[in-house]
Protein backbone atom coordinates (compact mmCIF):
# COMPACT_ATOMS: atom_id res chain seq x y z
CA UNK A 1 0.00 0.00 0.00
CA UNK A 2 1.46 3.41 -0.93
CA UNK A 3 2.25 5.75 1.89
CA UNK A 4 -0.06 8.76 1.65
CA UNK A 5 1.56 12.14 1.38
CA UNK A 6 2.56 13.50 4.72
CA UNK A 7 1.28 16.86 5.82
CA UNK A 8 2.03 17.58 9.45
CA UNK A 9 5.37 15.76 9.45
CA UNK A 10 6.35 16.56 5.87
CA UNK A 11 9.13 18.98 6.75
CA UNK A 12 11.13 17.81 9.72
CA UNK A 13 14.71 18.74 10.35
CA UNK A 14 17.19 20.65 12.46
CA UNK A 15 17.07 23.61 10.03
CA UNK A 16 13.33 24.13 10.55
CA UNK A 17 13.82 26.27 13.66
CA UNK A 18 14.99 29.00 11.28
CA UNK A 19 11.97 31.04 10.24
CA UNK A 20 13.15 31.34 6.65
CA UNK A 21 13.11 27.56 6.27
CA UNK A 22 9.54 27.51 7.54
CA UNK A 23 8.44 30.47 5.40
CA UNK A 24 9.93 28.85 2.31
CA UNK A 25 7.38 26.04 2.53
CA UNK A 26 4.42 28.35 2.98
CA UNK A 27 4.77 28.84 6.73
CA UNK A 28 2.70 31.52 8.50
CA UNK A 29 0.53 31.95 5.38
CA UNK A 30 -2.39 30.29 7.14
CA UNK A 31 -1.92 32.56 10.15
CA UNK A 32 -1.79 35.64 7.94
CA UNK A 33 -4.97 34.57 6.18
CA UNK A 34 -6.67 33.79 9.50
CA UNK A 35 -5.83 37.13 11.09
CA UNK A 36 -6.57 39.21 8.00
CA UNK A 37 -9.48 37.46 6.33
CA UNK A 38 -11.22 35.06 8.69
CA UNK A 39 -13.40 35.62 11.72
CA UNK A 40 -12.92 33.45 14.80
CA UNK A 41 -16.25 31.78 14.09
CA UNK A 42 -15.15 30.88 10.58
CA UNK A 43 -11.98 29.26 11.93
CA UNK A 44 -13.90 27.30 14.55
CA UNK A 45 -16.19 26.12 11.76
CA UNK A 46 -13.21 24.95 9.69
CA UNK A 47 -11.68 23.04 12.61
CA UNK A 48 -15.04 21.47 13.33
CA UNK A 49 -15.51 20.42 9.70
CA UNK A 50 -12.01 18.96 9.70
CA UNK A 51 -13.07 16.74 12.59
CA UNK A 52 -9.90 17.47 14.55
CA UNK A 53 -9.80 15.70 17.91
CA UNK A 54 -7.26 16.63 20.56
CA UNK A 55 -4.00 14.73 20.25
CA UNK A 56 -3.13 14.72 23.95
CA UNK A 57 -4.81 11.42 24.63
CA UNK A 58 -8.46 12.06 25.42
CA UNK A 59 -9.42 12.89 21.84
CA UNK A 60 -11.83 15.68 22.76
CA UNK A 61 -13.06 17.54 19.64
CA UNK A 62 -10.91 20.67 19.39
CA UNK A 63 -13.62 22.96 18.00
CA UNK A 64 -16.00 21.94 20.76
CA UNK A 65 -13.37 22.76 23.38
CA UNK A 66 -12.93 26.20 21.84
CA UNK A 67 -16.69 26.77 21.79
CA UNK A 68 -16.92 25.80 25.46
CA UNK A 69 -14.47 28.55 26.37
CA UNK A 70 -16.55 31.59 27.32
CA UNK A 71 -15.72 34.66 25.26
CA UNK A 72 -16.98 37.40 27.58
CA UNK A 73 -15.94 40.89 26.55
CA UNK A 74 -13.14 42.33 28.64
CA UNK A 75 -12.31 39.06 30.40
CA UNK A 76 -8.76 37.69 30.17
CA UNK A 77 -8.45 34.29 28.54
CA UNK A 78 -5.34 32.14 28.16
CA UNK A 79 -4.05 29.55 25.76
CA UNK A 80 -1.89 26.83 27.26
CA UNK A 81 -0.18 24.37 24.95
CA UNK A 82 0.68 21.06 26.56
CA UNK A 83 4.14 20.11 25.31
CA UNK A 84 4.90 18.05 28.43
CA UNK A 85 4.99 14.83 26.45
CA UNK A 86 5.85 11.92 28.71
CA UNK A 87 3.41 9.07 28.18
CA UNK A 88 5.78 6.11 27.76
CA UNK A 89 6.03 5.22 24.08
CA UNK A 90 4.96 8.66 22.84
CA UNK A 91 7.39 10.91 20.97
CA UNK A 92 5.37 12.71 18.28
CA UNK A 93 5.27 16.04 20.12
CA UNK A 94 9.01 16.03 20.76
CA UNK A 95 9.56 15.19 17.09
CA UNK A 96 7.54 18.27 16.06
CA UNK A 97 9.08 20.52 18.72
CA UNK A 98 12.58 19.63 17.53
CA UNK A 99 11.79 19.15 13.87
CA UNK A 100 9.20 21.80 12.98
CA UNK A 101 8.73 24.15 15.93
CA UNK A 102 7.17 26.98 13.90
CA UNK A 103 4.19 24.75 13.05
CA UNK A 104 3.34 24.62 16.77
CA UNK A 105 3.88 28.39 17.07
CA UNK A 106 1.74 29.17 14.02
CA UNK A 107 -1.02 26.88 15.29
CA UNK A 108 -0.82 28.63 18.64
CA UNK A 109 -1.10 32.03 16.97
CA UNK A 110 -4.21 31.01 15.02
CA UNK A 111 -5.74 29.39 18.11
CA UNK A 112 -5.06 32.47 20.23
CA UNK A 113 -6.64 34.73 17.61
CA UNK A 114 -9.66 32.42 17.34
CA UNK A 115 -10.22 32.43 21.08
CA UNK A 116 -9.45 36.07 21.80
CA UNK A 117 -6.31 35.20 23.76
CA UNK A 118 -3.48 37.69 24.20
CA UNK A 119 -1.09 35.60 26.27
CA UNK A 120 -0.24 32.01 25.47
CA UNK A 121 2.05 29.62 27.32
CA UNK A 122 3.74 26.53 25.97
CA UNK A 123 4.42 24.15 28.86
CA UNK A 124 7.50 22.31 27.64
CA UNK A 125 8.96 19.23 29.29
CA UNK A 126 12.02 20.11 31.32
CA UNK A 127 14.06 17.25 29.88
CA UNK A 128 13.58 18.57 26.32
CA UNK A 129 16.87 20.46 26.25
CA UNK A 130 17.21 20.32 22.47
CA UNK A 131 13.52 21.08 22.02
CA UNK A 132 13.85 24.14 24.27
CA UNK A 133 16.79 25.39 22.25
CA UNK A 134 14.97 24.97 18.92
CA UNK A 135 11.60 26.25 20.10
CA UNK A 136 13.21 29.28 21.78
CA UNK A 137 15.12 30.11 18.63
CA UNK A 138 11.99 29.70 16.51
CA UNK A 139 10.01 31.94 18.85
CA UNK A 140 12.70 34.64 18.91
CA UNK A 141 12.79 34.69 15.10
CA UNK A 142 8.99 34.74 14.87
CA UNK A 143 8.88 37.71 17.27
CA UNK A 144 11.54 39.47 15.20
CA UNK A 145 9.44 39.07 12.05
CA UNK A 146 6.29 40.36 13.72
CA UNK A 147 4.34 37.11 14.11
CA UNK A 148 4.17 37.65 17.87
CA UNK A 149 4.05 40.80 19.97
CA UNK A 150 1.86 43.82 19.31
CA UNK A 151 -0.11 44.66 16.18
CA UNK A 152 0.73 41.37 14.50
CA UNK A 153 1.01 41.74 10.70
CA UNK A 154 -0.63 45.13 11.02
CA UNK A 155 -3.94 43.60 12.06
CA UNK A 156 -4.08 45.14 15.52
CA UNK A 157 -4.02 41.71 17.15
CA UNK A 158 -1.59 41.35 20.07
CA UNK A 159 -0.16 38.08 21.37
CA UNK A 160 2.60 37.33 23.83
CA UNK A 161 3.85 33.75 23.93
CA UNK A 162 5.98 32.36 26.74
CA UNK A 163 7.74 29.02 26.84
CA UNK A 164 7.46 27.59 30.35
CA UNK A 165 9.90 24.79 31.11
CA UNK A 166 8.76 21.98 33.36
CA UNK A 167 11.17 20.36 35.79
CA UNK A 168 10.59 16.63 35.75
CA UNK A 169 7.12 15.45 36.74
CA UNK A 170 5.03 13.18 34.52
CA UNK A 171 1.89 14.30 36.38
CA UNK A 172 2.19 17.69 34.64
CA UNK A 173 0.85 16.07 31.47
CA UNK A 174 -2.48 15.97 33.32
CA UNK A 175 -3.99 19.28 32.35
CA UNK A 176 -4.99 20.60 35.76
CA UNK A 177 -1.69 19.52 37.33
CA UNK A 178 0.00 21.35 34.48
CA UNK A 179 -1.90 24.51 35.38
CA UNK A 180 -0.85 24.19 39.03
CA UNK A 181 2.74 23.83 37.86
CA UNK A 182 2.40 26.85 35.58
CA UNK A 183 1.16 28.80 38.58
CA UNK A 184 4.35 27.83 40.41
CA UNK A 185 3.08 25.15 42.74
CA UNK A 186 3.51 21.44 43.28
CA UNK A 187 1.74 19.69 40.43
CA UNK A 188 -1.27 18.27 42.23
CA UNK A 189 -4.27 17.81 39.93
CA UNK A 190 -7.35 19.94 40.57
CA UNK A 191 -10.82 18.58 41.11
CA UNK A 192 -12.95 18.43 37.98
CA UNK A 193 -15.88 18.61 37.56
CA UNK A 194 -17.38 21.11 38.28
CA UNK A 195 -14.90 23.42 36.59
CA UNK A 196 -12.89 22.42 33.55
CA UNK A 197 -9.97 24.54 32.35
CA UNK A 198 -12.13 25.92 29.52
CA UNK A 199 -14.19 27.70 32.16
CA UNK A 200 -11.74 28.05 35.04
CA UNK A 201 -8.18 27.32 34.09
CA UNK A 202 -5.00 29.31 34.48
CA UNK A 203 -5.43 31.87 37.29
CA UNK A 204 -9.08 30.75 37.36
CA UNK A 205 -9.63 32.33 33.95
CA UNK A 206 -11.12 30.62 30.89
CA UNK A 207 -8.27 28.69 29.33
CA UNK A 208 -7.91 26.87 26.05
CA UNK A 209 -5.66 23.90 26.78
CA UNK A 210 -4.47 22.00 23.71
CA UNK A 211 -1.76 19.48 22.95
CA UNK A 212 1.31 20.46 20.92
CA UNK A 213 0.50 18.16 17.99
CA UNK A 214 -3.05 19.52 17.93
CA UNK A 215 -1.54 22.99 17.41
CA UNK A 216 0.57 21.74 14.50
CA UNK A 217 -2.55 20.54 12.67
CA UNK A 218 -4.27 23.95 12.77
CA UNK A 219 -2.20 25.77 10.11
CA UNK A 220 -2.87 22.93 7.65
CA UNK A 221 -6.60 22.89 8.32
CA UNK A 222 -6.79 26.64 7.76
CA UNK A 223 -4.29 26.59 4.88
CA UNK A 224 -5.66 23.64 2.90
CA UNK A 225 -9.26 23.99 3.94
CA UNK A 226 -11.04 21.32 5.96
CA UNK A 227 -12.11 19.25 2.95
CA UNK A 228 -8.62 18.80 1.54
CA UNK A 229 -7.30 18.15 5.06
CA UNK A 230 -9.90 15.45 5.62
CA UNK A 231 -9.29 13.94 2.20
CA UNK A 232 -5.63 13.60 3.17
CA UNK A 233 -6.47 11.28 6.03
CA UNK A 234 -7.30 13.05 8.18
CA UNK A 235 -3.73 12.56 9.30
CA UNK A 236 -2.44 11.75 12.74
CA UNK A 237 0.99 10.95 14.05
CA UNK A 238 1.52 7.45 15.39
CA UNK A 239 4.62 6.90 17.52
CA UNK A 240 5.80 3.36 16.81
CA UNK A 241 8.52 1.77 18.95
CA UNK A 242 9.60 -1.40 20.66
CA UNK A 243 10.53 -4.50 18.68
CA UNK A 244 10.11 -3.15 15.15
CA UNK A 245 12.69 -2.73 12.42
CA UNK A 246 11.88 0.92 11.62
CA UNK A 247 10.57 2.68 14.72
CA UNK A 248 9.56 6.31 14.35
CA UNK A 249 6.73 8.78 13.93
CA UNK A 250 4.38 7.56 11.20
CA UNK A 251 1.94 10.06 9.80
CA UNK A 252 -1.01 8.10 8.46
CA UNK A 253 -4.75 8.46 8.00
CA UNK A 254 -6.44 7.95 11.34
CA UNK A 255 -7.89 4.46 11.46
CA UNK A 256 -5.05 2.72 9.65
CA UNK A 257 -4.97 -0.85 10.97
CA UNK A 258 -2.41 -1.81 13.57
CA UNK A 259 -1.20 -4.52 11.18
CA UNK A 260 -0.48 -2.04 8.39
CA UNK A 261 1.21 0.40 10.77
CA UNK A 262 3.45 -2.24 12.27
CA UNK A 263 4.25 -4.39 9.25
CA UNK A 264 4.21 -1.90 6.36
CA UNK A 265 5.20 1.41 7.87
CA UNK A 266 7.41 0.31 10.76
CA UNK A 267 9.14 -2.47 8.86
CA UNK A 268 7.63 -5.34 10.85
CA UNK A 269 9.46 -7.39 13.43
CA UNK A 270 13.09 -8.40 13.47
CA UNK A 271 13.88 -11.50 11.40
CA UNK A 272 12.62 -14.74 12.89
CA UNK A 273 10.50 -13.09 15.58
CA UNK A 274 6.76 -13.26 16.05
CA UNK A 275 4.44 -10.74 17.61
CA UNK A 276 3.41 -11.28 21.21
CA UNK A 277 1.54 -8.15 22.32
CA UNK A 278 1.02 -4.48 21.50
CA UNK A 279 0.23 -1.33 23.43
CA UNK A 280 -1.97 0.64 20.98
CA UNK A 281 -2.04 3.96 22.86
CA UNK A 282 0.85 4.31 25.25
CA UNK A 283 1.44 2.60 28.55
CA UNK A 284 -1.99 3.67 29.82
CA UNK A 285 -3.79 1.57 27.20
CA UNK A 286 -4.69 -2.09 27.65
CA UNK A 287 -2.34 -4.35 25.68
CA UNK A 288 -3.63 -6.28 22.69
CA UNK A 289 -2.82 -9.60 21.03
CA UNK A 290 -1.93 -10.54 17.43
CA UNK A 291 -5.59 -11.42 16.86
CA UNK A 292 -6.47 -7.73 17.31
CA UNK A 293 -4.11 -6.44 14.61
CA UNK A 294 -6.78 -5.76 12.02
CA UNK A 295 -8.46 -3.25 14.30
CA UNK A 296 -8.36 0.29 12.87
CA UNK A 297 -6.21 2.43 15.14
CA UNK A 298 -8.82 5.09 15.85
CA UNK A 299 -10.68 6.28 18.92
CA UNK A 300 -13.90 4.32 18.53
CA UNK A 301 -12.57 1.01 17.16
CA UNK A 302 -10.01 0.64 19.92
CA UNK A 303 -12.51 1.67 22.59
CA UNK A 304 -14.82 -1.06 21.32
CA UNK A 305 -12.24 -3.76 22.11
CA UNK A 306 -11.59 -2.42 25.60
CA UNK A 307 -8.52 -0.33 25.01
CA UNK A 308 -7.83 3.15 23.61
CA UNK A 309 -6.02 5.20 21.01
CA UNK A 310 -4.77 7.55 23.72
CA UNK A 311 -1.65 9.31 22.51
CA UNK A 312 -1.43 6.86 19.55
CA UNK A 313 1.81 5.39 20.83
CA UNK A 314 2.19 1.84 19.55
CA UNK A 315 4.69 -0.24 21.52
CA UNK A 316 5.39 -3.56 19.86
CA UNK A 317 6.55 -6.60 21.83
CA UNK A 318 7.86 -9.75 20.18
CA UNK A 319 8.06 -13.32 21.47
CA UNK A 320 11.25 -12.61 23.46
CA UNK A 321 9.29 -10.32 25.81
CA UNK A 322 8.78 -11.14 29.47
CA UNK A 323 5.31 -9.67 29.88
CA UNK A 324 5.20 -9.55 33.71
CA UNK A 325 8.56 -7.72 33.65
CA UNK A 326 7.17 -5.14 31.21
CA UNK A 327 4.04 -4.57 33.26
CA UNK A 328 6.16 -4.32 36.41
CA UNK A 329 8.24 -1.61 34.73
CA UNK A 330 5.11 0.37 33.92
CA UNK A 331 3.81 -0.07 37.49
CA UNK A 332 7.11 1.17 38.95
CA UNK A 333 6.97 4.18 36.63
CA UNK A 334 3.50 5.15 37.81
CA UNK A 335 4.54 4.52 41.44
CA UNK A 336 7.45 6.92 41.04
CA UNK A 337 5.37 9.54 39.24
CA UNK A 338 2.29 9.38 41.48
CA UNK A 339 1.92 12.82 43.04
CA UNK A 340 0.66 11.21 46.27
CA UNK A 341 -2.50 13.28 46.51
CA UNK A 342 -4.99 10.39 46.48
CA UNK A 343 -4.81 7.07 48.30
CA UNK A 344 -5.71 4.54 45.57
CA UNK A 345 -2.89 5.75 43.33
CA UNK A 346 -0.30 6.47 46.03
CA UNK A 347 -0.80 3.19 47.93
CA UNK A 348 -2.07 1.03 45.08
CA UNK A 349 0.99 1.54 42.93
CA UNK A 350 3.29 0.75 45.87
CA UNK A 351 1.43 -2.45 46.72
CA UNK A 352 1.39 -3.57 43.09
CA UNK A 353 5.07 -2.84 42.79
CA UNK A 354 5.87 -4.90 45.89
CA UNK A 355 3.87 -7.85 44.57
CA UNK A 356 5.62 -7.67 41.20
CA UNK A 357 9.01 -7.56 42.90
CA UNK A 358 8.03 -10.71 44.79
CA UNK A 359 6.86 -12.55 41.68
CA UNK A 360 9.81 -11.52 39.53
CA UNK A 361 12.21 -12.26 42.39
CA UNK A 362 11.01 -15.87 42.55
CA UNK A 363 9.03 -15.49 45.78
CA UNK A 364 5.55 -15.12 44.33
CA UNK A 365 2.48 -16.94 45.59
CA UNK A 366 -0.49 -18.04 43.50
CA UNK A 367 -2.79 -15.81 45.53
CA UNK A 368 -0.72 -12.83 44.37
CA UNK A 369 -2.50 -13.00 41.03
CA UNK A 370 -5.87 -12.38 42.66
CA UNK A 371 -4.26 -9.67 44.76
CA UNK A 372 -2.93 -7.90 41.64
CA UNK A 373 -6.32 -8.07 40.02
CA UNK A 374 -8.15 -6.99 43.18
CA UNK A 375 -5.94 -3.96 43.77
CA UNK A 376 -6.29 -3.01 40.09
CA UNK A 377 -10.06 -3.23 40.28
CA UNK A 378 -10.10 -1.12 43.41
CA UNK A 379 -8.00 1.55 41.70
CA UNK A 380 -10.31 1.69 38.69
CA UNK A 381 -12.62 4.69 38.89
CA UNK A 382 -11.37 5.66 42.35
CA UNK A 383 -8.23 7.65 41.55
CA UNK A 384 -8.30 11.42 41.63
CA UNK A 385 -6.90 11.76 38.12
CA UNK A 386 -5.98 9.67 35.10
CA UNK A 387 -2.47 8.85 36.31
CA UNK A 388 -3.69 6.21 38.72
CA UNK A 389 -6.40 5.14 36.31
CA UNK A 390 -3.66 4.39 33.78
CA UNK A 391 -2.26 1.49 35.78
CA UNK A 392 -5.03 -1.15 35.75
CA UNK A 393 -5.84 -1.52 32.01
CA UNK A 394 -2.59 -3.10 30.83
CA UNK A 395 -2.07 -4.98 34.09
CA UNK A 396 -5.50 -6.58 33.95
CA UNK A 397 -5.14 -7.33 30.23
CA UNK A 398 -1.82 -9.05 30.95
CA UNK A 399 -3.45 -11.20 33.64
CA UNK A 400 -6.16 -12.13 31.19
CA UNK A 401 -3.93 -12.88 28.19
CA UNK A 402 -0.68 -13.99 29.79
CA UNK A 403 -1.71 -15.58 33.09
CA UNK A 404 0.37 -18.64 32.23
CA UNK A 405 3.53 -16.51 32.24
CA UNK A 406 2.82 -15.28 35.76
CA UNK A 407 2.02 -18.83 36.86
CA UNK A 408 5.27 -20.15 35.40
CA UNK A 409 7.27 -17.48 37.25
CA UNK A 410 5.56 -18.31 40.54
CA UNK A 411 5.96 -22.08 40.05
CA UNK A 412 9.60 -21.73 39.12
CA UNK A 413 10.14 -19.69 42.28
CA UNK A 414 8.39 -22.32 44.41
CA UNK A 415 10.49 -25.12 42.94
CA UNK A 416 13.64 -23.18 43.72
CA UNK A 417 12.44 -22.52 47.23
CA UNK A 418 11.77 -26.21 47.84
CA UNK A 419 15.32 -26.93 46.81
CA UNK A 420 16.58 -24.25 49.24
CA UNK A 421 14.02 -23.94 52.06
CA UNK A 422 16.20 -21.73 54.27
CA UNK A 423 16.53 -19.06 51.62
CA UNK A 424 12.79 -18.88 51.17
CA UNK A 425 11.89 -18.40 54.81
CA UNK A 426 14.55 -15.75 55.22
CA UNK A 427 13.31 -13.77 52.25
CA UNK A 428 9.62 -14.45 52.87
CA UNK A 429 9.73 -12.75 56.26
CA UNK A 430 11.22 -9.60 54.75
CA UNK A 431 9.01 -9.48 51.70
CA UNK A 432 5.82 -9.61 53.72
CA UNK A 433 6.65 -7.01 56.29
CA UNK B 1 20.56 41.33 49.69
CA UNK B 2 21.06 38.16 47.81
CA UNK B 3 23.16 35.60 49.63
CA UNK B 4 24.30 33.42 46.76
CA UNK B 5 22.68 34.40 43.49
CA UNK B 6 24.57 36.66 41.11
CA UNK B 7 23.22 39.85 39.59
CA UNK B 8 22.98 38.01 36.28
CA UNK B 9 20.82 35.25 37.76
CA UNK B 10 18.64 37.79 39.55
CA UNK B 11 18.19 39.59 36.23
CA UNK B 12 17.11 36.35 34.61
CA UNK B 13 14.60 35.80 37.42
CA UNK B 14 13.27 39.34 37.01
CA UNK B 15 12.94 38.72 33.28
CA UNK B 16 10.94 35.56 33.91
CA UNK B 17 8.79 37.36 36.48
CA UNK B 18 7.70 39.86 33.81
CA UNK B 19 6.21 37.09 31.66
CA UNK B 20 3.49 36.14 34.17
CA UNK B 21 0.67 37.95 35.91
CA UNK B 22 1.61 36.25 39.19
CA UNK B 23 5.07 36.18 40.79
CA UNK B 24 4.77 32.58 41.89
CA UNK B 25 4.37 31.46 38.27
CA UNK B 26 7.99 32.45 37.74
CA UNK B 27 9.11 29.94 40.38
CA UNK B 28 10.05 27.12 38.01
CA UNK B 29 12.02 29.37 35.65
CA UNK B 30 13.64 31.02 38.69
CA UNK B 31 14.68 27.68 40.17
CA UNK B 32 16.07 26.59 36.79
CA UNK B 33 18.13 29.79 36.65
CA UNK B 34 19.28 29.45 40.25
CA UNK B 35 20.31 25.84 39.79
CA UNK B 36 22.14 26.70 36.57
CA UNK B 37 24.29 29.10 38.58
CA UNK B 38 24.65 27.32 41.91
CA UNK B 39 24.69 23.70 40.73
CA UNK B 40 22.00 22.73 43.22
CA UNK B 41 19.43 24.36 45.48
CA UNK B 42 20.55 24.58 49.13
CA UNK B 43 18.59 26.70 51.61
CA UNK B 44 20.40 30.01 51.01
CA UNK B 45 19.62 29.71 47.29
CA UNK B 46 15.98 28.94 48.00
CA UNK B 47 15.91 31.99 50.27
CA UNK B 48 17.32 34.16 47.49
CA UNK B 49 14.68 32.90 45.07
CA UNK B 50 11.98 33.54 47.67
CA UNK B 51 13.21 37.10 48.16
CA UNK B 52 13.51 37.75 44.44
CA UNK B 53 9.91 36.73 43.81
CA UNK B 54 8.32 37.73 47.10
CA UNK B 55 7.11 34.17 47.64
CA UNK B 56 7.37 32.42 51.06
CA UNK B 57 10.50 30.29 51.30
CA UNK B 58 8.42 27.32 52.46
CA UNK B 59 6.54 27.50 49.17
CA UNK B 60 9.81 27.68 47.24
CA UNK B 61 11.11 24.63 49.12
CA UNK B 62 7.86 22.74 48.56
CA UNK B 63 8.17 23.26 44.84
CA UNK B 64 11.91 22.59 44.67
CA UNK B 65 11.45 19.22 46.37
CA UNK B 66 8.54 18.12 44.15
CA UNK B 67 10.23 18.16 40.75
CA UNK B 68 12.87 15.57 39.95
CA UNK B 69 15.10 17.92 37.95
CA UNK B 70 15.63 20.17 40.95
CA UNK B 71 18.31 19.00 43.35
CA UNK B 72 18.35 20.17 46.94
CA UNK B 73 21.54 18.20 47.64
CA UNK B 74 24.80 18.47 45.69
CA UNK B 75 24.92 16.57 42.40
CA UNK B 76 27.78 15.60 40.16
CA UNK B 77 29.27 17.97 37.64
CA UNK B 78 27.61 15.74 35.04
CA UNK B 79 24.17 14.20 35.35
CA UNK B 80 23.41 11.06 33.36
CA UNK B 81 19.70 10.29 33.12
CA UNK B 82 18.95 6.84 31.75
CA UNK B 83 15.52 5.97 30.43
CA UNK B 84 14.54 2.46 31.48
CA UNK B 85 10.89 2.79 30.52
CA UNK B 86 8.95 0.45 28.24
CA UNK B 87 10.52 0.91 24.80
CA UNK B 88 14.00 1.31 26.27
CA UNK B 89 13.43 -1.69 28.55
CA UNK B 90 12.46 -3.74 25.48
CA UNK B 91 15.63 -2.63 23.72
CA UNK B 92 18.22 -3.36 26.39
CA UNK B 93 18.22 -0.36 28.75
CA UNK B 94 18.79 -2.58 31.77
CA UNK B 95 22.12 -3.74 30.33
CA UNK B 96 23.13 -0.12 29.79
CA UNK B 97 22.16 0.85 33.32
CA UNK B 98 24.01 -2.14 34.79
CA UNK B 99 27.13 -1.20 32.87
CA UNK B 100 26.96 2.43 33.99
CA UNK B 101 26.52 1.36 37.61
CA UNK B 102 29.49 -0.97 37.38
CA UNK B 103 31.73 1.55 35.62
CA UNK B 104 30.85 4.38 37.99
CA UNK B 105 30.66 2.23 41.10
CA UNK B 106 27.34 3.76 42.15
CA UNK B 107 23.62 2.99 42.07
CA UNK B 108 20.96 5.11 40.36
CA UNK B 109 20.31 8.16 42.54
CA UNK B 110 23.93 8.38 43.67
CA UNK B 111 26.95 10.51 42.78
CA UNK B 112 30.52 9.29 42.34
CA UNK B 113 32.69 10.08 45.40
CA UNK B 114 34.79 12.49 43.29
CA UNK B 115 31.64 14.49 42.62
CA UNK B 116 31.99 14.09 38.90
CA UNK B 117 28.95 12.07 37.77
CA UNK B 118 25.43 11.57 39.11
CA UNK B 119 23.36 8.71 37.75
CA UNK B 120 19.57 8.89 37.60
CA UNK B 121 16.68 6.90 36.20
CA UNK B 122 14.78 9.17 33.81
CA UNK B 123 11.11 8.97 33.09
CA UNK B 124 10.33 8.20 29.43
CA UNK B 125 12.40 10.72 27.46
CA UNK B 126 9.96 10.69 24.53
CA UNK B 127 12.62 9.43 22.14
CA UNK B 128 11.46 5.81 21.94
CA UNK B 129 12.44 5.53 18.27
CA UNK B 130 16.05 5.81 19.46
CA UNK B 131 15.70 3.33 22.32
CA UNK B 132 17.55 2.82 24.50
CA UNK B 133 18.28 6.48 25.16
CA UNK B 134 19.92 8.51 27.86
CA UNK B 135 20.59 12.15 28.55
CA UNK B 136 24.20 13.05 29.30
CA UNK B 137 23.59 16.51 30.77
CA UNK B 138 21.63 18.21 27.94
CA UNK B 139 22.73 15.81 25.19
CA UNK B 140 20.51 12.93 24.17
CA UNK B 141 22.42 9.80 23.24
CA UNK B 142 20.53 7.45 20.92
CA UNK B 143 20.62 3.65 20.73
CA UNK B 144 23.04 3.29 23.62
CA UNK B 145 24.88 0.01 23.98
CA UNK B 146 26.84 -1.14 27.04
CA UNK B 147 30.02 -0.38 25.08
CA UNK B 148 28.79 3.11 24.29
CA UNK B 149 28.10 3.51 28.01
CA UNK B 150 31.75 2.65 28.71
CA UNK B 151 32.82 5.28 26.23
CA UNK B 152 30.52 7.87 27.80
CA UNK B 153 31.96 7.21 31.25
CA UNK B 154 35.47 7.60 29.88
CA UNK B 155 34.52 10.91 28.28
CA UNK B 156 32.85 12.30 31.41
CA UNK B 157 35.79 11.23 33.57
CA UNK B 158 38.32 12.82 31.19
CA UNK B 159 36.47 16.13 31.11
CA UNK B 160 38.31 18.48 33.44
Amino acid sequence: MPTPERIVSKHLGPERAAIDAYLSTGGYRAAARALKELTPDQIIEMVEQAGLRGRGGAGFPTARKWKLTPKREGETRYLVVNADEGEPGTFKDRTLIEGDPHAILEGSLITAYTNGVHHAYIYLRGEFFLGYERLSRALAEAYARGYFGTNILGTGFDLELTIHRGAGAYICGEETALLESLEGRRAFPRAKPPYYPAVRGLYDRPTVLNNAETMAHIPYIVGMGPEAYKAAGPPILYSVSGHVVRPGVKELPIGTSLREIIYEHAGGLRPGRTLKAVYPGGSSSAILLPEHLDTPADFDSLAKIGTMLGSSAIIVMDDTTNIPAVIARAVDFYRDESCGKCTPCREGTVWLSQIFARILGGHGRMEDLDLLDGISRNMTGTCFCLLGESVPPSLRASLKYFRDEYVRLIEAGSRRAEAEPAARSAHGAGARS
Amino acid sequence: MARVLSAETLDAIAGARARYPSAQSALLPALHAAQAQAGYLPEPVLADVADALGVPVTEVAAVATFYSMFHTAPVGRHVVRVCTNLSCHLNGADGVMDRLCRQLGIRPGQTTPDGRVSLEVAECLAACEEAPVLLADADRVARVTPDAADELVRRLRADA
